[in-house]
């Protein structure tokens, strides 16, 4: 039976698993939409801009799992989604985006709304596609949720002219994939592997980083039986973070610029670095040369392009965490490095890093404790990006696998909302807090508006300082206080909630912190807390910007250790 | 470090923008590229390109991988080396008055390079070889005035029976 591209699409998207979709539509998607009547099975949230759609696809995928999907019409729609979908090749977030384009044979000639999305989204998508036949979308179509799932997860991005969606053609869903230029390597190579576990079972002060690639990969029983036979620490960094529990015994905290100084330290003492799915980003490794100096590298991660990229390594291993990990579990030693764990816990103890303040107004590292007192734990956590991101990482213990999601490698203002509502749409039954600042909340605040309407149950807490606080630190630390364009001037966002029907209350005593969490938690549907925080606090430890870690400044302008 | 000149080989599936995409990923990633070509290979459907770079070998091991992670990217080989045929083709606009023209026949016979148009007051050179060789023609002829100048950049290929950038036909048998 011939059926249109907007039948089809519909259909390619059901097959793939998909139950829901973020979006806004415009001219050229109407045909789209047209047709998802016919297939209820689709759930489509209409967000209030497409940036806060793509963020709200990743905060699905993220705490799925699965693919995310986002939805804009042509122009300003697509280039709108642009932020999310950087957001989600920097993090390795599957993600596929699909977007409307003018009619074929408008394309090229700067028709309303036409934009080369294609030509835009190129450096920031694993893979993107221009539609130029109905025939040939649902091979597309298989094609895009295929790479954005495997291998290292990416977005894709997908472009459909209005006619390619209201032409008609017959319909076969196609049973297979033909890539040849696409084959991950899933198996790690054994010669490597064995390489690896001498390495391993030859060290005297080994240490793990975990990365995201060991939550992608879900390799948490892995990397525990790891950690545990050998006796080895395990630092993650900020996007591995629950990848490995932090109360465990052998859970040392992360590591970079705002990570626990005894991290960063045992990264300097260590005599191996056992990498599993991390990229050695300039915020983790802080000075390049300065990184691991006395340390071989075992780095395991599934993009071949990421190993030998910004640190040399001594055994590379391609493949996907969680087989790589089984393999190379087998060849463990079970030892126990009592010296090394016995001087890491010294380095904890005289580097705590993490003690918060006693002080007679609200820091926002006490109220991020009280909401992980309260919840125990037990909530999948959002941030926005700032200083309330770092103090989240650092106070919030996380125990839950994959339960920190947060904007790692772009950084993205705005996150935490968005992301928040995609996560919570996932899963309705779990309790989702998004963390957020003043200034971060404020880039996507319209989403109230979706939350409210779709009666998506986040608790938000506002660390309101009324600064741009990251920004204003660096001011302070390395600009002489100087403090251009940090101060902001907020509305009322209790004020704002309400404006939306959500409720709210701004606490700015410090003994009411904790009955304005629980009132927050015991009020069904959404919940806005708008903390009244120490305006000038700022998050230590820190390697200033270009440092080595082991320069990390433990509290204002004391060097832990200098070299 | 170290830096020498690499040349890369890479087969491509032929579709729109594969060359955008490769040219994309050099300019993004701050590759320096000496030259770049694409054109037809023995499979349908599979354009081949050759490309020049000159970094250390760190370098050209990221800019592999890098073209490697392309999805239309089938394979990638570095074929740098004494085994390899590597060529090039230049055409040259040279001036050439009466009293020039036989001394830069003469040069022109010595390169075993053609010429391939005459005019009143140049020639027009069409030579092939490796880099060196055009480049000493090139410098050759620079004292008689150019007036233009083209290259195509390389094309190389392993010599004998090693085939380091051929790829599994069978693979690619759905390829469209």
């Amino acid at each position: 039976m011939k059926k249109t591209g907007s039948q089809i699409l519909c259909e390619c998207l059901i097959n793939e698993g998909v139950d829901v979709m973020f979006g806004i539509l415009g001219g050229v998607i109407i045909p789209f939409y047209d047709t998802l009547p016919q297939y209820p099975q689709l759930k489509h949230i209409l967000v209030a801009h497409e940036q806060g759609g793509a963020h709200a696809a990743e905060g699905y995928a993220r705490a799925t799992g699965k693919v995310g999907v986002c939805i804009a019409t042509s122009g300003p729609g697509a280039t709108n989604l642009v932020t999310g979908i950087a957001d989600a090749y920097m993090d390795s977030v599957p993600l596929v985006a699909i977007t409307g384009q003018v009619t074929r044979p408008l394309i090229g000639k700067d028709a309303f709304q036409e934009i080369d999305i294609t030509g835009i989204t190129l450096p920031i998508t694993k893979h993107n596609y221009l539609v130029t036949d109905t025939a040939s979308l649902a091979k597309i179509v298989k094609e895009a949720f295929f790479l954005a799932r495997t291998g290292r997860p990416g977005p894709v991005l997908i472009d459909i002219p209005k006619d390619v969606l209201t032409s008609l053609t017959e319909f076969v869903y196609p049973d297979r994939i033909s890539l040849p230029g696409y084959k991950p390597t899933v198996q790690g190579h054994p010669s490597q592997i064995n390489k690896a576990a001498r390495l391993i079972n030859e060290s005297n002060k080994p240490l793990i980083i975990a990365g995201r690639g060991a939550i992608i990969s879900q390799a948490y029983d892995e990397l525990k039986q790891l950690a545990e036979v050998a006796q080895i620490p395990v630092i993650t960094t900020l996007l591995g973070i629950s990848s490995f529990p932090e109360s465990h015994i052998l859970s040392y905290g992360w590591l970079g610029m705002h990570g626990m100084a005894y991290a960063n330290l045992a990264v300097e003492e260590c005599d191996l670095v056992i990498a599993i799915g991390m990229r050695f980003d300039d915020r983790v490794t802080g000075k390049i040369s300065g990184f691991a100096p006395n340390a071989k590298i075992i780095h395991i991660d599934i993009d071949p392009a990421e190993i030998g990229k910004n640190v040399r390594v001594d055994v590379p291993i391609v493949g996907d965490i969680k087989p790589v990990l089984q393999s190379l579990n087998k060849d463990i030693d079970r030892v126990d490095h009592i010296e090394w764990i016995s001087r890491m816990d010294t380095l904890r103890k005289e580097h705590p890093s993490i003690n918060i303040r006693d002080t007679e107004s609200i820091i926002p590292q006490y109220v991020i404790r009280q909401i992980y007192e309260i919840t125990k734990g037990d909530s999948i956590v959002v941030t926005g990006v700032g200083q309330h991101q770092m103090w989240t990482a650092q106070h919030f213990w996380f125990d839950k696998p994959n339960s920190l999601i947060t904007s790692g490698g772009l950084g993205t203002m705005g996150y935490g909302l968005p992301a928040a509502m995609g996560a919570k749409v996932a899963f309705p039954e779990e309790t989702v807090w998004c963390i957020d600042g003043d200034g971060s909340f404020q880039m996507n605040i319209q989403e109230l508006g979706t939350i409210a309407r779709e009666n998506i149950a986040v608790k938000i807490a506002i660390m309101n300082n009324g600064f741009l606080g990251m920004v204003r630190q660096w001011q302070e630390l390395f600009y002489e206080k100087r403090y251009v364009a940090t101060p902001l001037r907020c509305p009322d966002f209790v004020k704002v909630a309400d404006a939306y029907n959500i409720p709210g209350i701004t606490v700015k005593n410090k003994i009411d912190v904790i009955p304005s969490i629980k009132k927050a938690m015991e009020t069904e549907g959404p919940f806005l807390l708008n903390f009244i925080v120490e305006p000038e606090e700022n998050v230590y430890p820190m390697v200033p910007a270009g440092a080595a870690l082991s320069e990390v400044l433990e509290e204002p302008l004391k060097k832990v250790r200098c070299k | 470090m170290l830096t020498s000149k690499h040349t890369l080989v890479a087969m491509v599936t032929d579709k729109p923008g594969v060359l955008n995409r490769a040219a994309s990923l050099f300019r993004r990633r701050g590759f320096n590229i000496d030259s770049i070509t694409v054109g037809h290979s023995e499979l349908p459907h599979v354009s081949r390109m050759t490309i020049v770079v000159v970094g250390s070998s760190a370098m050209v091991e990221q800019v592999r991988k890098q073209l490697e992670k392309l999805v239309d990217v089938i394979k990638v080989a570095d074929v740098t080396g004494e085994g390899t045929i590597i060529r090039e083709l230049a055409l040259i606009k040279v001036k050439a008055v009466s009293t020039t023209r036989s001394e830069i026949m003469q040069i022109v016979d010595i390169f075993r390079a053609k010429i391939v148009d005459v005019a009143a007051d140049s020639l027009t050179i069409e030579a092939t070889g490796d880099e060196d060789k055009l480049s000493s023609l090139y410098n050759m002829l620079r004292g008689f005035g150019i007036k233009e100048l083209a290259r195509t950049g390389c094309v190389a290929m392993v010599r004998g029976g090693a085939k380091s950038a051929a790829i599994d036909k069978e693979s690619l048998k759905d390829i469209q």
